[in-house]
């Protein structure tokens, strides 16, 4: 269970106050904009969602934010640390610990020579634990959650299906009990029935966890389903925040107009 | 518990010529707690426009709506958020939910949200299915394939799971036979009973003047046309 695996992590008090605070990112390539002047705020518990198309800038500023890319202006504070001007060391341990990242590509997650359990006990192991045996038993717990059968924990990532893959990098990322989980289009390559198994069990973790999770997505209905917070970009810029069905029901800037028109009904 | 002074919503339909599409004005209404408030008007007239303006789904194009001291049209998303679970609930038309979530769970999740024990949860839930007639043997399957009417009882448990203290149901007697409608207007005196201040929109004009104290014609607050 949930509760066994945790027990393996220390657990720090929840504080009070915004965990993560975005202020004037701004990342460029070259001459183009990248993102923006994109500023915010995000709670203990909050889901906040990234939408808008291809090239707006959503996985760039996800990039920044986890500390893949470094931004040229702006800070990012967590938990009351910059974590644009920590060292290096610093923020790879970060990315053990309190951090996790969902990769849209399973691959980029994974390590895909290792077994379903080997990938999942590893993240448990960078950060402490030994003991074979709890490893082992939440690794299989995990791999149930995501509806993977624990007669699989053997096997390879690679004799795994797409959709599977990407079950395994979302159990491999959740089972040391982030406190920020970053997610990069996380159901895109799933099915239907699993995105919607996935949509629960998150928003599960979000509330017994308190977890904060920020989400780069294009589909709207899973924006609606998990996310509190919506924020759209077009062009490296933030053009309307706010309330999720706030922004989709009565979306107050052309693009966001033309953007919710422009899907069937979610 | 719920005021609101002098609101005014507009649409800009910027796709379609910039069209701006002004649809209440001047609007005012306080409920106060205990008191159930029946918005009436023809289709279209705003009820519902009205009615999503108070849950914070649409924006307020000026003036103010307080509900429990807060004004829902200057919070912030995450002072909204926090309204909606503790003290403002919303029974709407639709069924809204994760796909494959166990209807019992769709009924809980708002006590859970709250930090309810999952027994407490799980039991309210169950005890509220029950009286709404749903068959136990659907508490353990997604409300997503069930019909209608019994889809609109788990919307109605689940806006009652909470004893929330402001109320917004939208046609909340729709299409219910006799025996469940009797049952949901019970659940809403109950809930008056215990001072919630509801607003309602009830079709169901014997529904309407058995649980309404007042009503308010929502075409009062309809921008009069440019000539």
């Amino acid at each position: 269970m949930m509760e066994r695996a945790l027990s393996i992590l220390s657990k720090e008090k929840p504080q009070d106050g915004p965990l993560l605070q975005v202020e004037g990112l701004t990342k460029f390539y070259g001459a183009r904009i990248g993102c923006a002047d994109v500023s915010f705020d995000l709670w203990p518990g909050e889901v906040l969602g990234i939408v808008g198309e291809s090239g707006s800038g959503k996985s760039t500023l996800l990039s920044c934010l986890a500390g893949h890319l470094s931004p040229d202006r702006g800070r990012v504070i967590y938990a009351g640390r910059d974590t644009v001007s920590m060292a290096e060391p610093e923020r790879r341990m970060l990315g053990r610990t309190d951090w996790a990242f969902v990769h849209q590509n399973p691959r980029d997650g994974l390590r895909m020579g290792v077994s379903a359990g080997g990938n999942v006990g590893e993240r448990l192991m960078a950060v402490g634990a030994r003991n074979y045996g709890a490893i082992r038993e939440a690794a299989s717990d995990w791999l149930g959650r995501v509806e993977i059968s624990p007669g699989r924990i053997d096997d390879r990532p690679r004799q795994f299906s797409g959709g599977m893959q990407q079950r395994l990098q979302i159990a491999r990322n959740l089972v040391t009990g982030p406190k920020l989980v970053f997610m990069d289009e996380p159901t895109g390559g799933l099915d239907v029935s699993v995105q919607a198994r996935l949509l629960d069990l998150l928003r599960g973790l979000v509330r017994d966890m308190g977890l904060a999770v920020i989400i780069v997505t294009h589909d709207l209905a899973v924006a609606r389903l998990l996310a509190h917070r919506l924020m759209v970009m077009k062009d490296g810029r933030v053009i309307e925040a706010g309330l999720t069905d706030q922004v989709l029901d009565d979306p107050q800037a052309a693009y966001t107009q033309l953007l919710v028109s422009s899907v069937l009904q979610v | 518990m719920i005021e609101i002074e002098n609101l005014s919503k507009r649409f800009t339909l910027h796709n379609q010529g910039a069209a701006v599409i002004e649809v209440m004005t001047g609007a005012q209404l306080r409920v106060a707690r205990g008191e159930c408030v029946a918005l009436t008007g023809q289709s279209g007239a705003g009820k519902s426009t009205l009615m999503r303006m108070i849950y914070g789904n649409y924006l307020a194009a000026g003036g103010s709506i307080r509900v429990g001291g807060l004004d829902v049209t200057r919070a912030t998303p995450r002072e909204v958020i926090a309204l909606r679970r503790e003290t403002l609930g919303y029974v709407s038309q639709f069924l809204r939910v994760v796909p494959r979530v166990p209807t019992r769970a769709v009924v809980a999740e708002p006590l859970l949200a709250l930090g309810h024990a999952p027994g407490a949860a799980f039991a309210r839930a169950e005890a509220l299915l029950a009286q709404l007639n749903i068959p136990e043997r659907l508490w353990g399957l997604s409300p997503t394939t069930f019909s209608g009417g019994e889809q609109q009882r788990v919307n109605i448990a689940r806006g009652f799971a909470h004893g929330y203290p402001a109320l917004l149901l939208d046609e909340p007697t729709a299409s219910l036979d006799a025996l469940n409608r009797e049952v949901v207007l019970s659940l809403i005196e109950e809930a008056k009973a215990r001072g919630a201040a509801i607003i309602g929109i009830f079709h169901d004009e014997a529904a309407r003047a058995r649980v309404a104290d007042r009503e308010i014609d929502v075409t009062g607050f309809t921008p009069r046309k440019a000539a």
